[in-house]
């Protein structure tokens, strides 16, 4: 018979059991008080980027039976009955409490306020968005966030992104104080004040009262704030207010042992509501163990709790903080090692036994590049060059140290799979062990495990060049060398093949060599660059002009008609927002083009590794909820950047509002209009791994907007592999987005001055290569069917009929051989 | 038969020529001056195309990338690299006289 689970609460937790016992034959009830699905609650702070939930969706659970909106008001143990809030009864046979946390919010006088908020759900960010768009204080409104610590942190950013300007008040004498020592956290206290917030530590709220529309707080230290906002961050409680009469733990949290079970041995507690053998925890990476371990039991296995590493590495508003091991030195007779440069901002302090032969934790303080070498070491000896100023991290990590935290995979793990060769690179390692799937912090380390295990990273782009594509890049660049053949003369081997001759002419072609048919590239084209129009399976050729942004007339809409009708192709919409006709063969291409030419067409490069298209919705113009105008900017962004080649093709979008009709964040490079401006994001992808674009800059005005795409488009062109679209290429990216952030925001590398030339040096050459053929007698003549017959059709060619147009007819090859 | 002058010939590309019984012929110039001939359709796709692929070699044999799937065919045996059981038609070729002639 069908043994029934219940979990009460739809976190992150409990999302994560459901996950793991899919496939198992318990039929599973979960219940949740939110109305949506459970969502990424550790990335709720990037939830103010887009107000959009989308970003923080988590995998959506199948085979179970989900009651949202649903509040558990009791359960009755004896007869294994739990009771919704409308009134409906679920037996079980197993039950899972997966309850959470509630923000604790201290008993300051005033606290229920309107405009008082805590932070922890969704829906406490809309309300504290709703609070401060009401507010009438001209210019930056003011707030206050209550609570230093991680969250509290975090809640400031989030205000900061609203236009508020944050004090933070912190009851320790220092930020952050579980995580951070005093000498890291005062320099935090540095970083973090320059960025528009003000903060008071050693402190509390001793009131808080409302004077006409605005918020008065007063500080035990005296001070009285003016404020729009209260936000409290003061940490969180387990959350038992579902009374099962079972015992809780010493500081809340129900009571279980190391199998997650309580005294009643079909009741388990997992995540923030669960007291561990009478320890809570507040991070996410302990209830997913949490889970697994409840998973193991109700599958039969007898797994137990294997302790947490509470080890900590985030960014917080921009600066690099992290926390592992004993961090406090709490261990009798550690000893610290402590570098503290107030210059560069950094510190870092390394607790070691009193031997000094043991590393037990650290703190790192505005640079934390060497949490990763540094955290899987915690317990073993330490190396001693680690204990010399400016000591080298870079050391041999022990086979049974975490690589990924997140999911606990070992070293041994890794190299196990890359040493019998089932994997190969960074993807199949995520794919087999699932390391780097979590945060992805560690994901510089896999690629480090695989240059150890010597599985050779080749970079040649193929038999003729043991350069990548970025050196051949920098090396054309340099030598200014426009030609393939020196360059294969003078720096590959052999004649060259289908991968280096159409990578070579798109570098040539990024670098402004004339037209891409010139006499001395038109044999490197791949066929579609050859006769710019996408080849079809029977050798005929779709056609698609450019329809900037979308935005087209009923004249030009007829044209288009017309041309297709006269020829006799195929039309479809495409996903693009423009027309694609299909079906014209070689020697129609020229006699198409002259048409369109004639009407006013250029190009529209869907041929092309290059810019295609920019999509838009309607925007101000038209629709009644936009904030900008995103068709002029999808225009302008398509017009600038159209004929750009570059490694792969660029697909964009530009949405008006935050309701992202234009779908943005699923492009290379996508915008997206806020009330202040535009938010830009990059990396985004469909196609057969999609990926949603990461922010990269938000509320820029639209020149320097445009600044920083144009820097970010010629850094992808530069250093991406062929054919890498730019979401795999910021995936491998060393340092990721932050690193991408400090080259095309910051000019961290000193070169944006040179992408923004060469850009400018695009936007000026730039000239309709359609345009060029019709005007070119000799590349004209290669548009011809036949070189002794030309002008007599293709007689493999014909079509029939479907639905009132001509498509192909099979040229009898059964199925597809690849 | 004539197919065309030399002059219609570019290095490292090829032309389509077609036959008096409705058949294709991909005659290819290599950039040592040779000149090969392959059946101009694709057995992969079954589209006439050939002619239109990049030319190149894999190893040092010359050879010609089908555009549709990229199977590489060798222009002197017809052989395809990628799939040995595979292979196109060699025809003969030569130039005389400024002329390129299918023999």
């Amino acid at each position: 018979m069908t043994r029934t689970l219940v979990v009460i609460g739809h976190g992150m937790v409990g999302h994560r059991l459901v996950d793991l016992l899919r496939d198992s034959a318990w039929r599973i009830v979960v219940f949740g008080e939110e109305s949506r699905p459970a969502y990424d609650r550790v990335a709720l702070s990037s939830y103010v980027d887009s107000w959009s939930s989308t970003g923080l969706e988590l995998p959506a659970l199948t085979g179970c039976e989900l009651r949202l909106g649903e509040k558990v008001v009791s359960v009755d143990r004896e007869r294994r009955v739990v009771v919704g809030a409308s009134g409906v009864e679920v037996s079980y046979d197993a039950l899972v409490l997966a309850t959470g946390s509630v923000p604790f919010v201290p008993p300051v006088p005033g606290r229920d306020l309107p405009g008082c908020h805590v932070y922890r759900t969704i829906d406490d960010l809309d309300a504290i968005r709703a609070t401060v768009e009401a507010a009438s204080r001209p210019g930056r409104k003011s707030g206050m966030v209550l609570g230093g610590g991680l969250l509290g942190l975090e809640a400031a950013n989030a205000l900061r992104g609203m236009g508020v300007s944050p004090h933070v008040v912190e009851l320790a004498p220092r930020l952050m104080p579980i995580q951070v020592d005093d000498g890291g956290a005062s320099l935090l206290k540095r970083l973090v004040e320059k960025l528009d917030l003000t903060v008071h530590t050693g402190t509390s709220a001793s009131s808080i009262e409302r004077d006409g529309s605005r918020l008065i707080a007063k500080l035990a230290s005296g001070l009285e704030l003016d404020l729009d906002v209260v936000v409290f961050s003061a940490g969180i409680r387990p959350r038992t207010d579902l009374d099962l009469g079972l015992e809780l733990g010493p500081r809340g949290g129900y009571l279980v042992d190391a199998a997650c079970r309580t005294a009643d041995p079909s009741v388990f507690a997992i995540g923030e509501c669960a007291a561990v053998e009478g320890v809570t925890y507040g991070l996410v990476a302990p209830g997913y163990s949490m889970a697994e371990v409840v998973a193991d039991q109700l599958s039969g296995g007898a797994r137990t709790f294997p302790g947490a590493d509470v080890s900590t590495k985030l960014k917080l508003l921009g600066v690099d903080v992290a926390s592992f091991g004993d961090a406090h030195a709490a261990t009798e007779g550690a000893l610290e090692v402590v570098v503290n440069n107030a210059v560069a901002g950094t510190y870092s302090k390394l607790v070691v036994s009193d031997d000094a032969r043991t590393l037990l934790g650290g703190v790192l303080v505005g640079d934390a590049s060497s949490y990763l070498s540094l955290r899987p070491l915690v317990g073993k000896e330490v190396p001693a060059a680690l204990l010399q100023p400016g000591g080298a991290v870079d050391v041999e990590m022990p086979a049974d140290a975490q690589v990924c935290s997140c999911l606990a995979v070992t070293k041994q793990t890794i190299t196990d799979a890359i040493v019998s060769g089932v994997a190969c690179d960074v993807a199949e390692l995520k794919a087999c062990t699932k390391a780097g799937t979590g945060c992805g912090s560690c994901v510089p380390m896999l690629k480090k495990l695989l240059t150890e295990c010597g599985v050779e990273q080749s970079k040649a782009l193929c038999e003729h060049f043991t350069h990548s594509r970025a050196e051949l890049f920098e090396i054309v660049r340099a030598t200014r060398i426009s030609t393939f053949s020196e360059l294969v003369a003078r720096h590959g081997t052999g004649r060259g093949c289908d991968i280096c001759k159409p990578a070579v002419a798109s570098i040539l072609a990024s670098l402004g060599n004339g037209h891409i048919l010139g006499a001395s590239q038109v044999s490197l084209q791949d066929t579609n660059d050859r006769f710019l129009a996408n080849m079809q399976r029977n050798g005929t050729y779709s056609v698609v002009p450019r329809i900037p942004g979308g935005e087209i007339t009923p004249e030009k809409l007829i044209v288009i008609g017309e041309v297709a009708r006269d020829f006799g192709l195929y039309t479809k919409i495409t996903g693009g927002q423009r027309i694609d006709l299909f079906g014209a063969t070689v020697d129609q291409l020229p006699l198409i083009w002259r048409r369109l030419v004639d009407a006013g067409f250029e190009s529209g490069h869907a041929y092309g590794k290059s810019l295609r298209t920019v999509k838009s919705c309607v925007g101000t113009t038209w629709c009644r909820y936009g904030v900008q105008d995103s068709v002029g900017l999808a225009i302008e962004l398509e017009l600038r950047y159209r004929g750009l080649r570059s490694p792969h093709k660029l697909k964009s979008a530009v949405s008006g509002c935050a309701r992202e009709c234009a779908e943005a964040r699923s492009k290379d490079f996508g915008v997206i209009a806020t009330e202040n401006g535009w938010n830009l994001y990059v990396g985004g992808n469909g196609g057969f791994t999609p990926r949603h674009a990461d922010l990269l800059v938000s509320d820029v005005d639209t020149a320097s907007l445009i600044q920083i795409i144009d820097r970010f488009l010629m850094f992808y062109i530069r250093t991406a592999d062929r054919l890498q679209r730019t979401s795999v290429w910021l995936e491998g990216l060393d340092g990721g987005l932050d690193h991408l952030r400090e080259v095309v925001v910051d000019d961290k590398l000193g070169i944006c001055a040179e992408l923004e030339a060469a850009m400018a040096s695009h936007v000026d050459d730039y000239a309709d290569e359609w345009r060029g053929v019709l005007e070119d007698p000799e590349k004209l003549a290669r548009f011809t069917s036949f070189v002794n017959a030309p002008g007599v059709p293709d007689p493999t060619i014909s079509f029939r009929a479907e639905r009132g147009q001509r498509v192909p007819v099979s040229l009898g090859i059964p199925e597809v051989v690849r | 038969m004539i197919v065309c002058g030399v002059e219609a010939l570019r290095p490292e590309q090829g032309v389509a020529a077609l036959l008096p019984d409705g058949s294709q012929v991909a005659v290819f110039l290599t950039a040592d001056g040779s000149v090969h001939a392959l059946d101009n359709i694709d057995p992969f796709s079954g589209a006439a195309v050939l002619s239109r692929g990049i030319v190149g070699d894999r190893g040092g044999e010359p050879v010609v990338v089908s555009p549709v799937y990229k199977q590489a065919f060798s222009l002197a045996t017809g052989k395809c690299l990628d799939s040995p059981s595979v292979s196109v038609a060699v025809h003969g070729v030569r130039v005389r006289d400024g002329v390129v002639e299918l023999t």
